[in-house]
């Protein structure tokens, strides 16, 4: 336990900036879990009197067009933020590596029809794939979900395919075959285990990528619906006050989002670090 | 040149296949009944079948595959509902708008990030290294719609430099004679003056917008090439030998960083096409994005398919000009072709 804590404190003392990241992550853990408890106000009560009234003490965000408290509604959204970004990548990390670890471990046409439906998905504008999908399987979070992952899913492919490619013949993978491991047992026990690492740096680096991804799409319209607090959504509320001066609207969420993706960059920058000290820039 | 632009087109060939596939399926899962939803919420029973034999519905799905393969040939995308017009006409109508605007983004980007990273790795830990990885780590986590709006709050409210975010051009000033579409060739080519300093106005802020975003993953990976190659043998001896530092640097170092970043382009190129459609929202832009969105918003899917294929053919363009770069910066991938 002892080096294991010494062992943290040497990483965090070598980059102060990942500790950053890491308390930043905490936080938004804590806000996405105990959000609605810790706010002020209903972040859906609306109040006409108090409309478009800019921070101060009573409200630190201001309140929005129809009087309703913007720090309530930010952090209350941090929840739904989170959850989409996270079912996305999630998702896509299972189907990726599955795909990716069967393909590149088998090889034939399995891995060639892998390459063909990834090289199809990729050829497309990723986030124009995403709208797509959403406007073709129907405008809900459910669906932004699926089309977060389903644009995800080539990354986490290719990555495992290449990490079992690149293993397939060790000498550990002979030396199980020869102990009598059957393929599925060689591939979920030996070597998808060591096509981690590198799949976690790919996880934390995606997730910043699927929020941006996943507001963007609530941004333009699709998948949440107002009045549901969601940074995306609130930006786009926002921006129709931006150009008469209520910038508060549209900065708190935009704000939220950007430190969300910021953190989740500098975890991923951390991360790589550690794994690959190589690639350190 | 001409053989490796033809072999890089037979080699997309199975990619855009794909792609009308996917936009044939996408349609298909649209929920709902579509001849439904073209007879209107009023039509009879009769109306809806007719419908349905109008469009081919009541065929086997490779029919119908075949039906809008055909359709796709000889151009079209059939009519939308919002504008009454078939969407070929639409899009052609403005795409300029779209591809001038990312252009410019796009130009701005490599002219500020090529020289921006270079710089970076000549001198690491310098203030332009600093500059640099601040200016990247911002142009990834910042939202592009949000730049968007912090531009025009600063810009347009707060100091009343720009124009408002409204469109390509304001509503006092007349579009330039209509030769290319592109307003700001239009303007050059009749020699207005006026007319395009309004239009660069307008276009200002858009194109910063873009261009910061897509400045982050360029300047980024140059900066990287560069401390690759400069680290490198060859470099070296070239120094050892006595070469001057501007040889050194350009003509020996910056043509081979250029390799993996020109690599990097073709995911620059795929996020610029999707930050397009946002920036669009945000600037009220007349570009396909928007009619896209517009179409979105009303269900109204012929538009967006037809937009989503757009994309995907001006993708695959861009990515064929990226294997036209590499034969023009790499002879060895020339000699393969």
């Amino acid at each position: 336990m002892t080096a294991l804590l010494r062992h943290g404190r040497y990483v965090l003392g070598e980059n102060p900036v990942t500790g950053l990241a890491f308390g930043l992550f905490v936080l938004l853990v804590v806000l996405a879990a105990a959000g609605p408890w810790l706010v002020p106000y209903d972040p859906l009560a609306s109040n006409t009197a108090e409309a478009l009234r800019p921070p101060s003490h009573a409200h630190w965000f201001g309140t929005d067009q129809l009087g309703r408290d913007l720090l309530s509604r930010v952090v209350v959204a941090t929840r739904l933020d989170l959850t989409i970004s996270i079912c996305a990548v999630m998702i896509a990390f299972a189907v990726g590596s599955a795909a990716g670890v069967t393909g590149g471990f088998y090889g034939g046409w399995t891995d060639r029809l892998m390459g063909r439906v990834l090289d199809t998905i990729m050829a497309f504008p990723l986030f124009v794939l995403a709208m797509g999908i959403v406007a073709a399987l129907g405008n809900t979070v459910a669906n932004i979900v699926y089309a977060t992952a389903i644009i995800n899913v080539p990354f986490y492919a290719r990555l495992a395919r290449s990490e079992v490619m690149v293993r397939r013949e060790a000498g550990f993978i002979e030396a199980a075959r020869l102990g009598g491991n059957g393929g599925v047992r060689i591939l979920a026990v030996h070597l998808f285990p060591n096509c981690l690492p590198p799949m976690m740096v790919q996880i934390s680096l995606n997730l910043g990528w699927a929020i941006l991804n996943a507001a963007g799409l609530s941004f333009i319209g699709l998948g949440v619906r107002p009045p549901t607090p969601e940074w995306g959504i609130m930006v786009a509320e926002g921006a129709a006050f931006i150009v008469s001066g209520e910038w508060w609207i549209a900065l708190f969420p935009g704000a939220a989002l950007m430190l969300a993706v910021f953190c989740f960059n500098l975890l991923g920058d951390g991360l790589r670090d550690l794994m690959d000290p190589r690639r350190r820039t | 040149m001409l053989r490796l632009i033809g072999r890089r087109l037979l080699a997309a060939a199975p990619g855009l296949a794909g792609v009308i596939v996917v936009t044939f399926l996408m349609t298909r899962a649209l929920p709902g009944d579509p001849a439904a939803f073209f007879a209107g919420p009023a039509a009879t029973r009769e109306a809806i079948e007719e419908i349905r034999k109008n469009l081919g519905l009541d065929k086997s799905l490779t029919v119908q595959f075949g039906v809008y393969v055909r359709d796709l040939m000889r151009g079209d995308l059939g009519k939308s509902l919002t504008t009454g017009q078939p969407v070929r006409s639409d899009l052609v109508s403005r795409l300029p708008a779209s591809l001038e605007l990312t252009a410019c983004g796009l130009l701005l980007a490599v002219s500020i990030a090529l020289p921006l990273g270079g710089l970076a790795a000549t001198r690491p830990g310098s203030w332009v290294d600093h500059l640099c990885r601040m200016l990247t780590t911002a142009g990834v986590s910042l939202p592009i719609f949000f730049t968007g709006l912090l531009l025009v709050y600063v810009f347009y409210f707060l100091l009343g430099w720009a124009p408002a975010p409204l469109g390509r051009l304001d509503a006092f000033a007349s579009a330039p004679r209509s030769i290319t579409g592109f307003f700001l060739l239009d303007a050059l080519l009749t020699g207005d003056i006026g007319v395009m300093g309004a239009i660069l106005r307008q276009l200002a802020l858009p194109a910063i917008t873009l261009g910061l975003f897509a400045m982050a993953p360029i300047a980024r990976m140059t900066r990287a090439a560069m401390l690759g190659v400069l680290s490198s043998d060859f470099i070296r001896t070239a120094r050892a030998s006595g070469l001057d530092r501007r040889t050194v640097l350009v003509t020996y170092a910056f043509r081979n960083a250029m390799v993996p970043v020109v690599t990097t382009l073709g995911m620059v190129f795929s996020f610029l096409l999707g930050a397009n459609v946002l920036v669009e929202k945000v600037f009220a832009w007349p570009g396909i994005g928007s009619y896209a969105l517009e179409a979105l918003i009303v269900s109204d899917y012929a538009p967006v398919q037809g937009f989503i294929l757009t994309m995907a053919g001006l993708y695959v363009l861009l990515n064929l000009l990226i294997d036209v770069l590499y034969g023009v910066i790499d002879p060895r991938a020339r000699i393969e072709a």
